[in-house]
Parts: C-alpha cells; structure tokens; sequence
C-alpha cells in the first residue's frame, strides 16, 4: 500500500476512536449535569404529579448505561432521538441549523482565508515598513476586541446609522442567494476581523522563517523581485503551518460562533445547543456534542493529511 | 454603589442636542418667525392632509413634508398624523414584522405546554380562548357568546357561538370545546392551566353550552377560561395537540421554533371586521435585547416586546419609537417562609418589611417603570382592588423597633437570590441589605446559581428572591400562592381566618361584599405575611412609526397577547 494510503487510513481510524470517546464523554458529561430535564420542561409550574409522569415519559428511569447503549445504536443507524421538549426529529431539526452554521462558515472562509494570506504576504514583503505596522497593527485589535463589541459596533453603524446592512441576519428557505448574503453581511464581516488576525499572523511568521534559509538568498541572488521570491519560494515550504492555523480556524467557525449568532439573531447550531442546554434537552445536547466533535475531528484529521500532502519529504519517504 | 448609572451618557446627549439647536437656530434666524406663523396657516388645507392620511393615500413621510411646508413644526405634525389615523380607524393589509424575546427552539405549538413569551403571542395570533379579559378588567365574549351561572356560582353554562370553523374548514362545536376542557384537567397533558381545572367537578355538552360544575362555588371562574393555555382545539387537541390547528384570526405558515413564525390571515374568520388587519404576522425571535432594540431602530421590523428599564427612556428618544409601557399585575418579591425560623417570627417579618426601600427599588431596579408594592400580591390592576389600605414606608426606626422586640440573636439572615429571580434581582437584594443594615438587620446575600434555582432554592429555602407574573383576578393569586392547602405556597403562610375569607369570597356574587372581603384579607396579609413586595413592574413594549392601535394592557405584555390581531399598519 502507498505509504500515504496507509497514513490517512491510520489517521482515519484514529479519529473515529477518538469520536468513540468523545461521544463517552458526551453522555457521561450530560448526565452529570445538575438539575433535571422534566423540573426544567415544566419550569415553576411543576407539581410532582406532573414532573412523575414527565419523568416516567421520557424514560428518565432506566439505567444510563442502557441509555448509552440504545443512543449509540440509534446514532450509528442515522436516528439521533427526537427532542425531548418539542418531540421533533432531532436529524431533521438540526439539519436545517447544520447547514446554516456551514453557509455562514463557508461564505466567511471564502473572505477571509485569502485575505489573511495575502495580507501575510504583502506583510512579509514590507516587513518591519509601515504595511506590515499597519497590517499587525489593526489584525492585532480586531482579534483583541470581543466579537460582541465588534458585532454591536457593526450594528451601530451599517445597521442603525447609515442602514447599510440588515442588524437581524435570521435566514429561512424562501429567501434568495442575493437575500442570504445580504442578511449576513455583518456577520461574516464581524467573523473575518474575529480570525484574521491569527492566520495572517501565523502566515506571516511562517515565511519569515522559512525566509532566512539558504535556498531564499540564491533565488533574491539569481535576480528574483522580493514579492516573487516570497509567493513562489518562501510561501510552498511555509504551507504545513499556515494550513494547521486556517482549520483551526474554520473549526471555530463551525463550532465557537454562537456569540456572533446571538448578536445577529442568526439560527445557526451554536444558538440551538445553548437553547437545548438550558432546557436539558439531553438527546439534543449529545447530538450537538457529537457533530461538533466530529467537526473538529475531521478537521484537524484534514489539516494533518493537507500538510503531509504539502511537504515533499512526507510526501516522499526514503 | 453610582447614583443611576444610566443618567451619565443621558445627560450628555441631550447637551449635545440642544448645542446643535443652538446653532440652528442662530444660522437661520427667522426659524422662530416660522413657528409663530403655524397659528395662521389655513386650517382647511391642515385637515384636507389629515384626511388623505386618515384614508391612507398619504405616507407618514409625505405628510410630514407637506406639514413642514405649511410651516408645521415636525412634533406637531407628528400629533396631526397619529390623530388623523386613529380617527379613520384600522386599515386592512401590509406585513407585521414582530421582534420577540423569550422564544426557544424548544417551544411546541401545544397549547398546554406554552410558557415563555413567544409562544403566549403565536398563541394568541392563531387561537382563542372562550373568553378574554379587556385592559378594564371586563369579560370580552370569544368563543363564547355569553356566560350565565346558577344562583351559587357553582355551575357555569358557556353559550358556544355558532359559525367558527377550525382552520381545517371544520365546525368548532361544544363538544370540541369540552374535549378542550377537558384534556387541560387530564394530569398527563402536562398542561400550565392544571391548577385552573383542578376545581371543576363535571363537564357536559348540553344542546348549544357546555356546562362546567365546580366542587366549590367560584364567581370568578369565566375570568380563568381566559387563561392563554385554554384555546380551543378540534378535539380539544387530543389527537394531534401541536399540530397549531385553531380558530384564530390567523393561520400558521412557516414554523421554525426559535427562529421565525408567519401567520397569515384567516379569511374565514369569524370577527375579521375587529380583529386580523394585517395580512401576515412574521414573528422573529430576538432573545438578545441590544439586538431587538436595533432592529427597531433600523425599522427591520415594527413591534418589540420586554424593552429594558435601563434603556426604555433612551429607545424612546429614537425618532420614530414609541415606548409603551403599562403598570401590571407582575411583581417582584422576597419571600420568607412563615413557619421556619427565625422567620416564624411576626416581628422579625415586620422588622424586614420596614427595612426595604420600596421608592429607591422602583427607582433603580426598574428605572422608574413600576409602581412600588404594599406587602400584598394586589394592585389596582386587579378588580375590586381597595386602595385603602396603608402604604408601608421604609421606616429604619419602626424596623429596630421589630427587631430587637423579636428578640433575634442578631446572626446575619440569609437571603437567596439569583440572576433568574427576577431581572436585576441581584442588585435589589444588595440594596435590601443596605437599607437594612441602616435599622442594624444584618443581611447576608448568597448568590444562588440560575440553574435549579426554582427547584432548588425558590420554594424551598426560607428567605429568596423570586417573582410572580400576578393573575387575572384577586381569587386566582390568592389560591395559587397563599392559600393553606395551596402547591405554591412559597411564604408558608397558614392562617385560618384568610382562608375561610378566600373560600367565602369566592362563593360571592355580590361585588360589594367580595371587596371588602378581599381588602380584609389584603390587611391580613400585609400585618401577617411572609410575603415582601417592593414592586410592582410595567411591561415595556415598543413600536416603530407606523404601526397602529397599540394600546397597552396590564393583563400582560403585547396587549395581553393580541397585539398581533389589534394593531394595523399605516403607509
């Protein structure tokens, strides 16, 4: 077998043991949790007649390892439960805020990836000159201010001020391409300043060095202009880290955003967990849990495949 | 602790503006000629505008321009505007856009399990109940065409109206009307309304009524049939109870809990001529008040509930916003529990009962958005309410007094609270324990984390913060909460003379008799109980220029509900 194939099937292997483990921690993680699903369903209206049938209703009386055992069969034949405070399809409900959350990520990505390298470049290239002050500079604030403030300021000014773009970024079925980007203009823009500033930076100090290395002299020797030498020379052999960050990043845009989707009011997985949370919505929280590991998961397992892939003595072992 | 935080950027905003007058003013000088001359502009010319607008050819915009053309100053024409709408009445069509919180992706359309406020509103927008409560405290007859009850208020006959349909094109029928009925008193529904239905004995369909008979009489009991968890169902939705088939002006379209509800309008509804003058409803829920409040400013949408004390005079300076705020039947509380110590006690409760200042809650917790309490869960928002009764004053001489006659070991006194309490709960609990400690009561604030806090804390430790969002008749609150035998009886307070009035006061179709029994068990409970309320809170609702009809309920928030059904929309 090709030494790749081998490592990407281990890599694979690996990541569904670890998935195994994660979905463990998941389950004993939500029934440690203090309070009780059917006090947290009736609220202050409970009576314990009302709270003894709930309970007995949603099955809350048999053992958690059996519980474990009939999750995990569902999960692996594609049935995640239905929701204990609603009674909807938990796959179908959280479907339509899985591919929300992605819209948001994917639209964000495609804006600020690309941004951020090629402000790494441009920072390189001028490095030490006021661009790359510059660019340090307003990356640096951006990541350091909280992306609440960052969201309301967005608000006060494109959506209360001027009116640029809509303050609520709610989507549904019947809205056009056109109409989604609209809506969510300010959160992917509030995103992208959230994580420019780590990949740019990390762009930017992976080439640097890579830029004291032989190999750099003799191109600048042989007559190549500087921003050439740094996109073809310096860039290719920085990649493996550069790659590592941006995963990282898109990770948090699957997984950490529900700040930003509280602030826009936008339905995505991050707001639907919490609402589940608060309600002890077990099935719900596991199969949020576990989507969200398996998010992060794979992409860490992509990152490690992509480096390997970029670096030609991994690529190439003797 | 800073006197009113929110005054700082208030004051500095408003020097800011009358600066920038200043300057207008002193750059056109005949700006004040102007103002004078509006008293001479032909009224004819005034009124034939308000007219247009009345019948809705003219926008707001328009007509503001053609004011400020005739030299009418931009509040005044604002008046003109808002007159001349209200005089034509409600006009039909456009698209409500409601901003929400209190919405999860948790909620159901099963009536019986509705508790926050987005379902209460999309409730409302797509049901009805038998009967509901107006701001004035009346009956308005819904489902219902008329209520009569045998001469011991113990059996109630509901006349069912002919010609509703269901949503489904079905007749609604009183047979539907008792399932109804009687799937909200069957244990297993889970249903908010149990405690309601826990009194009536019997239920029958009988020709065009349904009669409900009581095990113990109840003269308020068409006052409990409004009760939002009691809308009528086919089958009183014993087959399918979340599947929003309903009566209501308005029919459910797109349903994403959490996120977004449409409603359109039910064009074979029965009362259309009063009730559903736009054509579609779109409730977004917007649990992030700064959120909300942008919204409204942007006019990306038209109607917002649970405006934030701290803010609502700030929102309603915003052009275009109307802040409307209406003192209710909601109140926050500090409750001690009568039989335990050292709250078993009348003179420890005494002592912290003039040891809260009551004004300084109302002004700093609320912002001035409330009224301040008396010791008694009752209001002028109920009926038959007896404002007679003393108001208690923070008095740190009388709260020494009550202190060292209890005879307490002077052991600091625990007080419960928590964010979940009520809003601000937190804060009111420090200044409680500032107040006191001026009468030498030391209080000790533990802060109880708002996971569990009602199973945990509320209800079962002796002294906590907590609130109650007041009940549509004096019966209701005082059964629910302080009777004996009462599940909620969260001060302990067993008083046998209360109770006997309670039940007497229920029996009693002579208003007369029933208030001045209420106001004695008010006194009782004032002198006697374990109950501390310091204020009362007014719901604060806002809506953007155009919108129509608002009028503001202290039975609850959105109009008690059906702001939805009420309000109409101008160009």
């Amino acid at each position: 077998m090709h030494p790749i194939l081998k490592l990407v099937a281990q890599r694979v292997a690996l990541g569904i043991l670890l998935l195994w483990a994660a979905s463990v921690l998941i389950f004993v993680g939500t029934q440690i949790l203090p309070g009780d699903v059917a006090q947290s369903i009736l609220g202050q209206a409970a009576t314990p007649q009302s709270l003894a049938n709930l309970r007995a209703e949603l099955g809350l009386n048999d053992p958690p390892v059996t519980r474990y055992f009939a999750w995990l069969g569902g999960v692996l034949t594609g049935d995640l439960g239905t929701s204990l405070t609603n009674g909807r399809d938990i796959a179908t409900a959280m479907g339509g805020r899985l591919w929300n959350t992605l819209f948001l990520a994917f639209w964000t990505a495609l804006i600020a990836v690309p941004t951020a390298i090629l402000l790494g470049l441009v920072a390189v290239r001028y490095q030490g000159r006021w661009p790359d002050k510059l660019i340090s500079g307003t990356t640096l604030a951006t990541v350091s201010v909280p992306e609440f403030l960052l969201g309301y300021i967005a608000v006060f000014f494109l959506a209360v001020q001027y009116r640029v773009f809509p303050s609520i970024s709610t989507v549904y079925d019947s809205m056009s391409l056109g109409e989604k980007l609209n809506a969510i203009a300010l959160p992917i823009l509030v995103l992208t300043l959230t994580i420019l500033g780590h990949m740019m930076r990390m762009t930017r100090a992976a080439i640097l060095n890579v830029m004291q290395s032989a190999y750099i002299e003799t191109a600048e020797l042989k007559g190549l202009g500087g921003f050439a030498v740094i996109a073809r020379h310096a860039f290719p052999n920085a990649i493996a880290p550069v790659i590592n960050v941006v995963m990282l990043n898109l990770a948090y845009l699957v997984v950490g955003v529900v700040v930003v989707e509280v602030v826009f009011v936008y339905p995505g997985m991050g707001q639907y967990l919490v609402d589940h949370v608060a309600k002890r919505d077990v099935p719900v929280v596991q199969a949020c849990g576990l989507v969200f590991a398996a998010v992060y998961i794979g992409m860490n397992l992509l990152a490690d495949v992509m480096s390997i892939l970029a670096n030609p003595r991994l690529r190439h072992p003797k | 602790m800073a006197d009113r935080p929110e005054k700082g950027p208030q004051a500095g905003a408003r020097l800011l503006r009358d600066s920038k007058v200043k300057k207008d003013r002193a750059k056109r000088p005949d700006a004040n000629r102007e103002m004078e001359m509006t008293g001479k502009i032909d009224k004819n010319q005034i009124d034939y505008f308000k007219l247009r607008a009345g019948l809705g050819r003219m926008s707001r915009r328009e007509f503001m321009g053609r004011m400020g053309a005739l030299g009418v100053s931009a509040a005044m024409a604002g008046t003109f505007y808002a007159e001349a709408v209200r005089a034509a009445g409600p006009v039909k069509g456009g698209i409500l856009k409601v901003g929400l919180q209190g919405g999860e992706s948790t909620n159901s359309m099963d009536p019986a399990l509705a508790a926050s406020q987005v379902p209460y509103f999309n409730l409302n927008a797509a049901a009805e109940t038998l009967v509901e409560v107006t701001p004035t405290g009346e009956l308005e007859m819904r489902v219902a065409e008329a209520v009569e009850s045998s001469a011991d208020a113990k059996t109630w006959m509901f006349k069912i109206r002919k010609g509703i349909t269901f949503h489904n094109g079905k007749d609604l029928t009183p047979a539907d009307v008792l399932a109804t009925l009687e799937r909200h008193s069957d244990e297993n529904a889970k249903s908010g309304a149990l405690g309601i239905m826990k009194g009536i004995e019997s239920m029958k369909v009988d020709g065009d009524y349904v009669a409900v008979t009581l095990a113990t009489a109840n003269a308020d009991l068409p006052y409990l049939m409004a009760d939002y968890h009691l809308m009528i169902q086919p089958n009183g939705g014993k087959d399918a109870p979340a599947d929003a088939t309903f009566s209501g002006a308005y029919v459910l379209k797109s349903d994403e809990p959490g996120v977004r509800h449409v409603f359109e309008r039910n064009p074979n509804y029965w009362d259309s001529a009063n009730r559903g003058h736009v054509d579609q409803i779109e409730v977004l829920v917007i649990n992030d008040p700064t959120a909300r409040m942008a919204a409204l400013q942007s006019s990306q949408i038209n109607l917002v509930n649970r405006v934030e004390p701290r803010t609502a005079s700030l929102l309603a300076r915003a052009p275009g916003v109307t802040v409307a705020n209406a003192g209710g039947r909601g109140h926050y509380v500090f409750i001690m529990h009568c039989n335990t110590a050292p709250f078993d006690n009348n003179d420890l409760r005494l002592a912290l009962k003039y040891a809260i200042d009551r004004q300084e809650m109302v002004e700093k917790i609320l912002a001035g958005y409330g009224t301040i309490g008396n010791d008694i869960p009752i209001n002028s928002a109920y009926p038959l309410f007896d404002d007679s009764i003393p108001q208690r004053a923070y008095d740190p001489d009388k709260a020494a007094f009550h202190y060292k006659k209890s005879g307490h070991d002077g052991t600091p006194i625990v007080l419960r609270t928590s964010d979940v309490a009520f809003p601000g709960a937190v804060d009111a609990s420090q200044l409680f324990q500032q107040s006191a400690s001026k009468a030498g009561i030391p209080l000790e604030i533990k802060r109880e984390p708002g996971d569990g806090y009602w199973s945990e804390v509320w209800n079962k430790q002796p002294f906590s913060a907590s609130y109650w969002g007041g009940r549509p008749v004096q019966d209701q609150m005082y059964s629910t909460a302080y009777y004996s035998g009462a599940d909620w009886n969260d001060t302990r307070f067993f008083n046998d003379s209360f109770d006997s009035l309670l039940l007497s006061a229920r029996a009693e179709l002579d208003t007369t008799k029933r208030k001045g029994m209420y106001a004695e068990m008010a006194r009782i409970l004032h002198d006697e109980g374990g109950l501390i309320c310091p204020m009362f809170n007014d719901f604060i609702d806002a809506h953007g220029p155009n919108v129509q009809g608002f009028v503001a309920d202290p039975g609850g928030e959105m109009m008690s509900g059906i702001a939805g059904l009420k309000v109409w929309l101008t160009a």
